[in-house]
């Protein structure tokens, strides 16, 4: 018995040793605890979120992803930024747009980084060149193309000096650009036209790898706290111009990788608010929060399709695409599976793009009579008998909504068109390289606008050679189209330019449209004001708290 | 009675080398295994909780062979009936996909049955043979061996898997391939250090000094008495094939959808705990069954080969 | 034994320089790259990315450039988290899952051997039957179906603990547990069989007679000998747990060392791919040679070069 007492004893002992010794994170926050902590007392307004990953990287010029993008649009600020799917005077105080529509001339307001220093047109010009610097080798740098000169210095062609980026004085940028492009103002909004605090980033290389005195920034927030891989924190930032018209004193951000968890954590209270780009709710939670009436959904500038391959196999039949395209139930889809209420997809591009809220009529949902006919034909013109003798193979990257969704249109192909299809899921990585191999037949791909303009969503069909292309099509009037589309200043004009290009796309179906994507959000009734908007942005600058 | 047995056993085979001929002696050890089957499966029958687990588990394979030839749906047909709670008409509930989870319950257990025993049976062969060779050979080759199972479970697995994906096709053969890449290692180390320490035992030494080979060691002496151990990893082994199998299947090694191994399901259905939770018990509850079964079963195989416990 | 140990480490470097070798051409073989992105830019940019990260170079020269890293133990910067270097990120992630790892260790340990020793002890009798079963359950359910439930159950239903996060010890226990419960069945169902085995040998029996106690004997004499496959298991077995759990730090959105080795991968982040390749293998080798060692500890008859004809 002794020995027995004698052996919890030393297991207590070595438990309370360990843990006594063990640091369980560099936060000794008490307040995080409690749910209702100091944001209750009406002193302090805190919001709570999750992201899902560590984000790969601050540094506006080259970060790729959303979750960065989240933190980027906060702490810092663009020439403009979007509010009610209009882009608006940001850091810029006025702009003039010449005849032509090729010069911008932004003149900037007086405003000051966080760390007190004015912002300068040098900042953006900076920044910009940081980008376009074939050295710096930025992802994004092609979203600068359509200033003037920056293709060919990113692709070291040209010369820095010839790039179309001018300071006139230390509040004047001049812009010129290669085209008109009635879209740069929402450009300029974005991550990559971000300023850069010139003078921190010349003297510390990777001054945005930490939060801290180095992470200087023009937002209405600043990164006060990064612990990597497990939470972020912002607060607000007294230096910002318009900072008394900011609500929020502090956005405590975790890392949160499973959307069970996440959705957990809202329902405990931990936090206040899920939507993209702030974790995702999951599929199986939408009906919950539905019933709940707490389910928030809007239109997102963004599509999902599936892309085939042109080139080679039964997809290079256009009739044999036209077939498929047509027998997929988009809305039994998205009420059963996908549950965001999405527009079922009968274009190319999204209703919340603007010119494009109505449908164009190129097909109709889930056609199955016109579809067994575009089959017929297309088995004729391949030489086959039954369409059990197609072997087709749908991939798609691993995911348990992809899946969701892949099965249930296979199901439907096979059910109304007798096609089998076998399914063949990769891992994200494999799965782009097959897609721009081709080495695939039918494949999965989402497409979000950087930019609320159709041309988005169409130019990368213009050759094949587009490295976004993925399906091998291209057809010369729609490149031609486009074209004619970049060289346009009467806005009207345009957008029939790209309709007929649409239209080209649709009759040849090198990809199958399935539905446009919604944002979607869930909220504790005390978070005001807190919505995406159309190219699925969270600012948390207008959002407050009232408890 | 046991501590004779015991005794006997062990020191036969000093005695019969010097009392008697070769063949005598292969003649009185052909005679004692026979009686010795006879007691296994003798004890084994008494055992009331391996008979149970031995039942569970021939109706679970017949479960698995029969509902998906019999019931009226499919594991892949869609009902339009999306997440419904078990009724009548659907045991087990539906999905997400509106599937019958009943058939498709039974359907898993084809394809996590056969990859769970395939895997144990690969593990057991491989991970016996190499830990007791380089057990018994001690020195250099054992040194070489272990650091060959040391560096095979260190290298990244997922990278061995995703290569792997990309030379074979998806499907069975690639995933047992996958599984026992690495699986038989902790099976390979258990029986090692058990014959490391049975193997400088006397009767083992005596067994030696009487000439038997090392064949004749691993089959007649050191198995029997790591036997424990090796069924104790065997039970250990089914259950992380079946969730390996889970976790390969999502980057795609498995069976493609829209079939699903209990694994698959059960990850799915894990999601799903607040919404349906059907959709994650039962796959849930099948495999701790199965389990629990094989795990009752191996335990009184366990005592019923164990010569010590003999009564 | 020191010869043994020096001898040993030899074959430790060589372990070292096969699974670094056998990592570099995994890694080459593997379809995708590190900058790989749904959005295609420049192949000139993808060029200079490349030069960037030394990628453009030979294999021959980048094989050795991740030789030269291991020997100086410096994996260069991520080629995902820019301006992040791979030593950081093992730093400052290790720490925690060390800390989870050693919690879940103690659990597993204590609660295995405490299940084992009961159904041993009682074998055959209703506690056997009951600290099998409990095992069974552990071994049966894994833990990202385990961890799941006790969060939603214990952590949101009940109250009792965060459902996420580190931030102190309260937020480690359902972790802890989540990866404890399967291998503390795991080392119920050795020591129990293991036991079982030791029970009838000749010198428990002897103890028994010299009027040891019931426990006593468990504790000095057949807990000792029954300990050898469980040693086994627990070598290997450690140096997983302190190295993370990439499940579990998942579902809990635990800081882990444990997710960088899948993340890495599916990232195709080369350096950090390495990084954690080779600090994996530096614990488990050295995890496995303390368990030899510890063998002849436990059983002194075991030699350790093998025994000689």
């Amino acid at each position: 018995m002794k020995k027995r007492n004698l052996f919890l004893m030393l297991m207590l002992l070595a438990l309370t040793l360990v843990l006594a010794a063990c640091n369980f994170g560099s936060e000794k926050e008490s307040t995080d605890d409690t749910k209702e902590g100091a944001s209750e007392e009406g002193g302090s307004k805190e919001l709570n979120l999750v992201i899902p990953s560590e984000p790969p990287s601050l540094h506006p010029q080259l970060a790729t992803d959303s979750t960065s993008n989240a933190i980027l649009q906060n702490v810092f600020e663009g020439l403009t930024t979007l509010k009610d799917g209009e882009a608006i005077e940001a850091a810029a105080e006025k702009i003039d747009v010449s005849e032509d529509q090729l010069t911008y001339t932004f003149t900037l307001r007086d405003a000051k980084w966080s760390n007190g220093d004015p912002v300068t047109a040098e900042d953006f010009e900076y920044a910009w060149k940081f980008a376009l610097d074939p050295k710096n080798a930025s992802e994004y740098a092609s979203i600068l193309y359509p200033i003037k000169g920056a293709q060919a210095y990113n692709l070291g062609e040209g010369k820095v000096e010839d790039l179309g980026i001018k300071v006139i004085d230390e509040k004047t940028l001049e812009v010129t650009l290669e085209n008109p492009t009635p879209y740069f103002l929402e450009l300029t909004a974005f991550k990559t036209y971000y300023p850069i605090h010139k003078a921190t980033a010349e003297a510390n290389k990777t001054w945005y790898a930490e939060a801290g005195d180095s992470y200087v920034t023009n937002g209405p927030f600043k990164l006060t706290d990064w612990q990597h891989s497990g939470s972020i924190t912002l607060e607000k930032n007294e230096n910002y111009w318009e900072a008394d018209k900011v609500a929020l004193d502090k956005v405590n951000i975790s890392m949160v990788e499973s959307e069970t968890t996440t959705a957990t954590m809202f329902d405990a209270g931990e936090i206040d608010w899920i939507g993209s780009p702030f974790q995702t709710i999951g599929l199986d939670v939408i009906d919950r929060y539905k019933e709940e009436g707490i389910l928030n959904i809007s239109d997102h500038a963004a599509i999902y399709v599936y892309k085939f391959n042109t080139t080679e196999g039964p997809t290079a039949n256009a009739n044999i695409r036209k077939a498929l395209t047509l027998a997929i139930d988009r809305q039994g889809l998205i009420d059963n599976v996908t549950k965001g209420e999405q527009t079922p997809a009968l274009g190319m591009v999204p209703s919340a793009v603007k010119g494009f809220e109505e449908d164009r009529g190129y097909m109709k949902d889930n056609d199955i009579e016109e579809a067994r006919k575009a089959l017929d034909a297309g088995l004729k013109e391949l030489g086959l008998s039954d369409p059990s003798e197609l072997k087709l193979k749908l991939s798609f990257n691993t995911s348990e909504a992809h899946a969701a969704i892949a099965q249930f249109i296979q199901e439907g192909w096979r059910t109304n068109l007798g096609i089998e299809v076998t399914l063949d899921n990769s891992e994200w990585q494999v799965f782009l390289d097959k897609l721009s191999n081709l080495d695939f037949q039918i494949g999965r791909l989402g497409w979000i606008a950087d930019y609320n303009d159709a041309y988005t969503f169409l130019e990368m069909y213009d050759s094949a050679e587009n490295g976004n292309n993925d399906t091998g099509w291209e057809n010369a009037e729609y490149a031609e189209l486009l074209k004619q589309s970049n060289a346009e200043t009467d806005p009207a004009k345009r957008l029939e330019l790209l309709k007929q290009a649409e239209s080209i796309i649709m009759s040849e179906t090198p990809v199958a449209p399935i539905y446009y994507y919604t944002n979607l959000s869930v909220k504790k009734d005390y978070v005001k004001n807190m919505e995406q908007n159309a190219l699925g942005n969270m600012y948390l600058k207008y959002v407050d708290i009232e408890k | 009675m046991a501590q004779n047995d015991q005794s006997f056993e062990q020191i036969s085979p000093d005695k019969f080398k010097i009392v008697g001929g070769r063949s005598d002696e292969n003649e009185k050890l052909a005679d004692k295994s026979v009686s010795f089957w006879k007691e296994v499966v003798l004890r084994f029958s008494q055992n009331k909780l391996a008979i149970f687990g031995l039942i569970a588990l021939f109706v679970i394979a017949l479960l698995a062979i029969f509902v998906p030839v019999f019931s009226p749906y499919s594991y892949r047909e869609q009902l339009g009936l999306y997440n419904a709670a078990p009724s009548a008409a659907h045991w087990f509930g539906t999905d997400d996909l509106g599937r019958d989870v009943f058939v498709r319950v039974w359907q898993g257990a084809r394809i996590s049955l056969f990859i769970g025993i395939t895997a144990a049976i690969i593990d057991l062969i491989i991970g016996v043979l190499w830990g007791s060779i380089s057990g018994l050979a001690g020195g250099r080759l054992d040194n070489i061996m272990m650091r060959i199972a040391d560096v095979l479970s260190a290298v990244p697995y997922l990278l061995v898997v995703i290569i792997l994906l990309v030379v074979l096709q998806p499907g069975l053969l690639p995933m047992i391939i996958a599984l026992s890449i690495t699986g038989w290692i902790n099976m390979a180390r258990i029986v090692r250090g058990e014959v490391l320490s049975i193997k400088n035992q006397e009767y083992v030494l005596a067994a030696r000094t009487l000439g038997a080979n090392t064949w004749h060691l691993i089959k007649r002496h050191l198995v029997p008495n790591a036997l424990g151990a090796i069924l104790v990893t065997m039970t250990l082994t089914i259950p992380s094939a079946i969730f390996t199998e889970a976790f390969l299947s999502y980057l795609g090694l498995g069976v493609p959808a829209p079939r699903a191994s209990w694994g698959t399901m059960a990850s799915e259905g894990n999601k799903a705990l607040t919404s349906a939770p059907w959709r994650l018990f039962f796959p849930a509850f099948f495999i701790s069954l199965t389990i629990f079964a094989f795990n009752a079963v191996g335990d009184g195989l366990r005592d019923a080969l164990d010569p010590k416990l003999r009564k | 034994m020191l010869r043994y140990i020096f001898k040993r480490l030899i074959y430790i470097l060589i372990a070292l320089f096969i699974i670094v070798s056998a990592t570099f051409f995994l890694m080459k073989l593997a379809p995708g790259s590190p900058f790989a992105s749904e959005r295609d830019f420049p192949a000139e940019i993808e060029a200079q990315l490349n030069a960037k990260y030394g990628l453009d170079n030979p294999w021959y020269i980048q094989y050795k450039d991740y030789l030269v890293d291991t020997i100086s133990f410096d994996f260069g910067e991520s080629m995902k988290y820019k301006g992040r270097s791979t030593n950081d990120i093992i730093s400052e992630s290790f720490p925690i899952s060390l800390t989870l790892g050693i919690e879940a260790m103690i659990l597993s340990i204590g609660l295995g051997v405490l299940l084992g020793v009961i159904a041993a002890l009682y074998h055959n009798r209703w506690p056997d039957y009951l600290a099998t079963t409990i095992a069974v359950l552990g071994i049966s359910v894994p833990s990202f179906i385990l961890a799941g439930l006790m969060q939603y159950f214990l952590a949101y239903k009940l109250g009792m603990f965060p459902v996420s996060g580190w931030k102190g010890f309260n937020y480690s226990i359902l972790p802890a547990l989540a990866i404890a419960i399967t291998h503390a069945g795991f080392i119920a169902k050795l020591i129990r069989s293991s036991m079982l085995e030791q029970g009838n040998s000749d010198y428990v029996k002897m103890a028994r007679a010299k009027g040891l106690g019931k426990w006593t004997t468990v504790f000095r004499h057949t807990l000792r000998n029954a300990l050898l496959p469980v040693v086994t298991y627990l070598g290997p077995l450690t140096a997983g747990v302190v190295t993370g759990s990439f499940i579990v730090e998942q579902i809990f959105a635990i800081p882990g060392l444990g997710r960088h080795f899948v993340t890495s991968i599916t990232n195709r982040d080369y350096t950090v791919i390495m990084g954690t390749t080779v600090f994996y293998s530096i614990i488990l080798l050295f995890a496995v040679l303390i368990v030899d060692i510890l063998y002849s500890v436990i059983d002194p008859r075991i030699k350790l070069k093998g025994a000689k004809k």
